[in-house]
This record gives C-alpha cells, sequence and structure tokens, in this order.
C-alpha cells in the first residue's frame, strides 16, 4: 500500500532521515518507534506531501506522491503531532470544513456522523473547539483524518499528552481503524506499538534499526529481564544471594526502604527469566520479597536487543553484550543520549560483524 | 480552492476583525466623504478618492495578516497542505477571501455618493435657469465608477502584497507592521516627485529618475481612471503587480516544503 524507497532528508548538513525504505501492506497497523528526533515526524511529513524529500520516493498504492500529489493526498488522512485545529471553529464547522477541503463525495451528513460515532465526539459537536480538553481536540484531530475514507491513515504520536484512561481509548480506536484501513502511526513508547502495531519500524538517528512483526520484537524485549525486588532481610546478605545466582547479570541494591525491606535492582542475562529462581532462593534464606516488578524496557534497551537479537540470528551465536556496569552508570543520562550512544556501540559491534553476512539485511 | 476561499470568509466574521474592517472603512470613508464634498462645497469627488487611497495603509494589512501568519502558528497550515488541495489553489482562496471584503467594503461605501446625488438633484430642480443653460451641476458619474474601479485595482494589488507579507511571516502583528511599511512605501513614493527645493525645482532633478518613480508608483496610475477613462495600461500594472506578489507567495510555500 505504501512504498518507502530509500528516503533521505537533509535540512542544510543535518541529516534528518537518512536511506529509509519500508513497505506498508493494505490493512497493516505500523509502528514508527524511536525516540525524538530520530526522524519520524519528518518520515510522516514527506509521506503526506507536506514535507519534500531530498531525494528518494515514495508512492501510495501505486501514486507517487511527488507525481501526482493531489491524487496521493486524497487517499491519505494525517493527524500530525500537533493536530491542526482552528480553534474559533465549532467541531461541526470544523469538520465540515474537512469535508469541502476534501473534496468528499459521500452523503454529507451520514459520513459525518459516522465519524463522530467512531471517535465519539457527539456530546461536543455544536461546542467551540477553543473550549475543548486537550482529550477532545484530540478526537476532534483524528476525526478530521478519517474524513472522507482515506485507505490510508497516518498518526503522528497521536496520545501523546493525554490521560491514561484516553490513551487506551484512543488506542482501541486506533485498533478498529486498522480493520478497513492501513494505518502508520509514530510514538516513542514501546508499550503502545505492543498494544496496536501489528509491525514495528524503529527508527533512531534517521535510519531504520529494525523492522519486524510485532511479536518477533515483544519476543527479544520480552519482561523479567530487568526487576526492582523488594526483599525484607540484611541488605547486604540479600545483594550477595542475587549476585550469587545463574543469569543475573547485575544486581544493586537502591535507597528505597521500607521497613527492614531494601528494593534492589536486578537484571538477568538475554533471555532468561530469573524470577522463579530468584523467588526460590531467598526463600530458602528466609527473606521475604514483599514485592516483584518487572520493569519496561526503555528505548535503549530496545536497541540494544534487537541489535543484539538481529546479530545472533545472523551469526548464529551468542550475541556480544555491553558491560552492564558501564551501562548502569549510563543510565543517569538522558534517555535520547544514552539510546544514541548505546545504539552507537551496537552499530559498531555489528559492522565487526563479516561484511559477507551485512547483505542479509 | 473554494472550501478555503468559504473559510477564510466565515473566519473574518467569526473573530471581530471582518467588522473591524468594515466599521473603520465605512465610518472613515462616509466622513471624508462628508469634508471632501459637502462641507468642502463640491461635487468633485477626485479628493475624496485620493485620500481614500491612503486609508489602505492601515486597512489592508488589516485584511491579510492573519491569511497565512496565523495558520503557520497554530500550524493548521499543515491541514491544507495536506489536504488535496494545490499551493496555488491554497493562496487564491485566501486571496479572493480578502478582496471579497475589500471590495464589499468599497461597494457598501458608495452609499456616500447619494447625498451628493439628493442634493444635485434638488439643486437641479431649484434652478430652472442653470438647467436652460445646459450646465452639469451634480457628481460626475463616470468619474466617480471609474475612481471605484481605480480602488479596487489599487486595492487587488496592495492585497497581493499583504499576502505576500503574512505568508513570510508567523506573527500576524509581525506581518501587519511589515505590511503597513511596505504599503506606505508603496503609496507614498511619488511623493518624491512632488517634493520641491527651496527654488521651486523638483528635488530630484534628474527627470528619468522622475519618470521611473512615477511609472513604478501604484498611485500615479489612478490618474486615468479618476478622469473617467478606462485605463488598460494602468489595468494590466495592477493586474501584474497582484499576480506577482501571488506568485511569489506560492513559491515561498513551495520553498517551505523544500527546506
Amino acid at each position: 500500500m505504501i512504498k518507502i524507497e530509500h528516503l533521505v532528508k537533509n535540512y542544510g548538513s543535518h541529516c534528518a532521515v537518512d536511506d529509509i525504505s519500508f513497505e506498508v501492506e493494505a490493512g497493516e497497523i505500523v509502528g514508527l518507534l524511536g525516540p525524538n528526533g530520530a526522524g519520524k515526524s519528518t518520515t510522516m511529513n514527506i509521506l503526506t506531501g507536506y514535507l519534500s524529500s531530498t531525494s528518494g520516493k515514495v508512492s501510495v498504492a501505486g501514486i507517487d506522491i511527488l507525481g501526482d500529489p493531489i491524487g496521493a493526498k486524497r487517499l491519505i488522512g494525517y493527524l500530525p503531532e500537533q493536530p491542526p485545529l482552528y480553534l474559533d471553529m465549532t467541531v461541526e464547522e470544523y469538520l465540515n470544513f474537512n469535508y469541502e477541503l476534501k473534496g468528499c463525495k459521500l452523503d454529507r451528513a451520514k459520513h459525518l456522523a459516522d465519524v463522530c460515532e467512531t471517535v465519539k465526539i457527539h456530546d461536543v459537536y455544536r461546542k467551540v473547539i477553543r473550549t475543548l480538553s486537550k482529550g477532545y481536540r484530540q478526537r476532534v484531530g483524528i476525526a478530521q483524518a478519517l474524513i472522507g475514507n482515506p485507505k490510508v491513515i497516518i498518526f503522528d504520536e497521536p496520545t501523546v499528552g493525554l490521560d491514561p484512561k484516553q490513551i487506551i481509548e484512543i488506542r482501541n480506536l486506533i485498533r478498529g481503524l486498522g480493520k478497513d484501513h492501513t494505518v502508520i502511526l509514530s510514538t516513542h513508547i514501546l508499550q503502545e506499538v505492543q498494544a496496536v502495531c501489528d509491525r514495528i519500524v524503529i527508527i533512531n538517528k534517521g535510519k531504520i534499526v529494525a523492522n519486524e512483526k510485532t511479536e518477533n520484537i515483544t519476543r527479544v524485549v520480552s519482561a523479567g529481564r530487568r526487576l526492582h525486588v523488594k526483599v525484607a532481610g540484611p541488605q547486604r546478605d540479600v545483594l550477595a544471594t542475587i549476585k550469587s545466582l545463574q543469569g543475573i547479570s547485575y544486581a544493586e541494591a537502591l535507597a528505597e526502604r521500607e521497613g527492614d525491606a531494601y528494593t534492589y535492582l536486578v537484571e538477568s542475562d538475554h533471555g532468561v527469566d530469573i524470577r522463579k529462581k530468584l523467588f526460590f532462593a531467598l526463600a530458602e534464606r528466609g527473606w521475604a520479597i514483599i514485592g516483584m516488578e518487572a520493569l519496561g524496557m526503555s528505548l535503549e534497551d530496545i536497541f540494544i536487543s534487537v541489535v543484539d537479537q538481529s546479530e545472533k540470528s545472523k551469526l548464529g551465536q551468542a550475541p556480544a553484550r555491553t558491560p552492564r556496569r558501564a551501562r548502569a552508570k549510563e543510565r543517569a543520562l538522558p534517555e535520547e543520549e544514552i539510546g544514541a550512544s548505546l545504539y552507537e556501540d551496537a552499530q559498531r559491534q555489528r559492522s565487526e560483524a563479516p561484511p559477507a553476512q551485512e547483505d542479509e539485511e | 480552492m473554494q472550501a478555503i476561499y468559504r473559510k477564510e470568509m466565515r473566519s473574518y466574521f467569526i473573530n471581530p476583525i471582518g467588522y473591524v474592517y468594515l466599521g473603520i472603512f465605512l465610518v472613515f470613508s462616509a466622513l471624508l466623504c462628508c469634508y471632501t464634498t459637502i462641507i468642502a462645497g463640491t461635487y468633485s469627488t477626485t479628493s475624496y478618492f485620493t485620500y481614500l487611497m491612503f486609508s489602505f495603509v492601515i486597512l489592508i494589512p488589516l485584511l491579510t495578516m492573519r491569511l497565512f501568519a496565523e495558520e503557520r502558528k497554530l500550524r493548521t497550515e499543515q491541514l491544507l497542505l495536506t489536504a488535496p488541495v494545490t499551493i496555488t489553489g491554497m493562496v487564491l482562496g485566501k486571496y479572493f477571501a480578502a478582496l471579497t471584503m475589500f471590495v464589499g467594503g468599497i461597494l457598501l461605501s458608495c452609499i456616500n455618493f447619494i447625498p451628493l446625488y439628493v442634493i444635485s438633484f434638488a439643486e437641479n430642480a431649484d434652478t430652472e435657469n442653470v438647467r436652460a443653460s445646459l450646465m452639469h451641476i451634480g457628481p460626475v458619474t463616470g468619474q466617480i465608477i471609474g475612481s471605484v474601479l481605480a480602488l479596487i485595482l489599487l486595492g487587488a494589488a496592495l492585497i497581493a502584497v499583504g499576502t505576500f507579507i503574512s505568508a513570510l511571516s508567523e506573527n500576524q502583528l509581525s506581518a501587519a507592521v511589515i505590511s503597513v511599511g511596505t504599503i506606505a512605501g508603496m503609496v507614498l513614493l511619488n511623493i518624491l516627485n512632488l517634493l520641491k527645493d527651496s527654488d521651486g525645482q523638483p528635488l530630484i532633478a534628474f527627470y528619468p529618475v522622475r519618470l521611473v518613480i512615477d511609472w513604478v508608483s501604484v498611485v500615479s496610475r489612478f490618474g486615468a481612471f479618476g478622469n473617467g477613462v478606462f485605463d488598460y495600461a494602468s489595468l494590466l500594472y495592477y493586474a501584474s503587480l497582484a499576480f506577482v506578489f501571488l506568485f511569489l507567495t506560492v513559491r515561498v510555500y513551495e520553498k517551505r516544503r523544500w527546506g
């Protein structure tokens, strides 16, 4: 449905998108995942014809976005990062304007009613957009993208700034749209793409790091690798016990304390679920685990995991790992920076692989 | 393009700006008409139209400042640029909306001439002897129509200038200020030609320079129309001025896509 070939976008000397290629099948929900500034929005803006690419080709349903921009734009509904709302219009006026703008041929009253039904904005239909809450504004933005029933719908960070309940609603909504539409959405939250998308394209620094089915990525980044464990017992002994377990790559006592219980950060080796083992080992010594929480992976972990994983499958051997201690120190850095630096590490390791293998990517 | 045109027209009247524009323009033109004709005791509308032209310096930026600057600030231009509409269509939709407001104001202001015709009717009825001598007393309809037409053409050109400046700016206030400056410069340009030094000689002594200024000036083009003559050269001049600035506006948006 959507075909992106060797897309490059330079802003002066800065390269925002560096040779990205991927395809999206009809009816697929694809998530673009990456830290802020990775090139997600730029890619989407090129895809929707808002920006032009420096080089490369983008086509939607076989229509080149540069060759026939109007024809391609007709097939796309787009919700930019900041919903493009005219604050002084009512929802009704706004949707009618969009209906006219997109030159729809559908039955107007019925179509607008359908769209409002889908995104549930009936009760604010006659209100001025300025008075709406963030959640409703986002929905009006989504409604705008749905007008004209476009084959392809593109959402740029659709859940940013919403509360948890709204996030779940929007995710369900997008999930539902996937039945009749091809959807691309961008986000920097892994859980979001896991919850919604069929396929995940991970972008960092303008390059594609991974392009996999969601279940494959989920397997790679399965939970249980990093845990917060709260144990009632003497801190030093508990820590020593944890460290002595097989499959633990890193453990550290955190400052958090509740009575005689301390919290520990535990990381296990790749593909090892340490939780049961940890439970029995501590129970044997008479120390009670009063809390255990699997930590979600941050983006930098995902980059490492994903790159590790593809390395592993290519070379058929155990992945080279970044020393855990070094990583723990780096964790204090801001997410993007660390993500980038770790990603570079991983890239370096990767490039050390035999060159003949590179072609498989 | 029609959708954008309708949206802009609606936005003039959802916001106070449309009413403010029409209000100021109508009040100003009515007062001006009163002072330059009835109070001055003449049927000649020449000075009315000349002074009215200067009000455009303030009023046209009022119409054009929002057009693009506001869209850029609110990021709604993303909606327009990703919709199946050409950039030219978008620019023209907005331009014609501003032009419609302008022409509407001008046409409404034509009620100012009614008192002149009423007075002239009364005067002609009173003084039978004047009629007998075949002298005409009253406003010259040809001049008025020509001048109104010229005002509209001048406005069409200046609105294109304002549109272009709005497209360059992200802030409607700065768009307004720059537009006022630019339009003032264009309107006042031929005053340079009228300046005299102490000996009564033109300040710009070199005749070709005066000729060029006269040729470029948007105001001096007004002359023939003011005499009720349909001047094709001036028509072409105003039309091409509008075309050039609208073309530049489209280029600004094309350029931004590639930026």
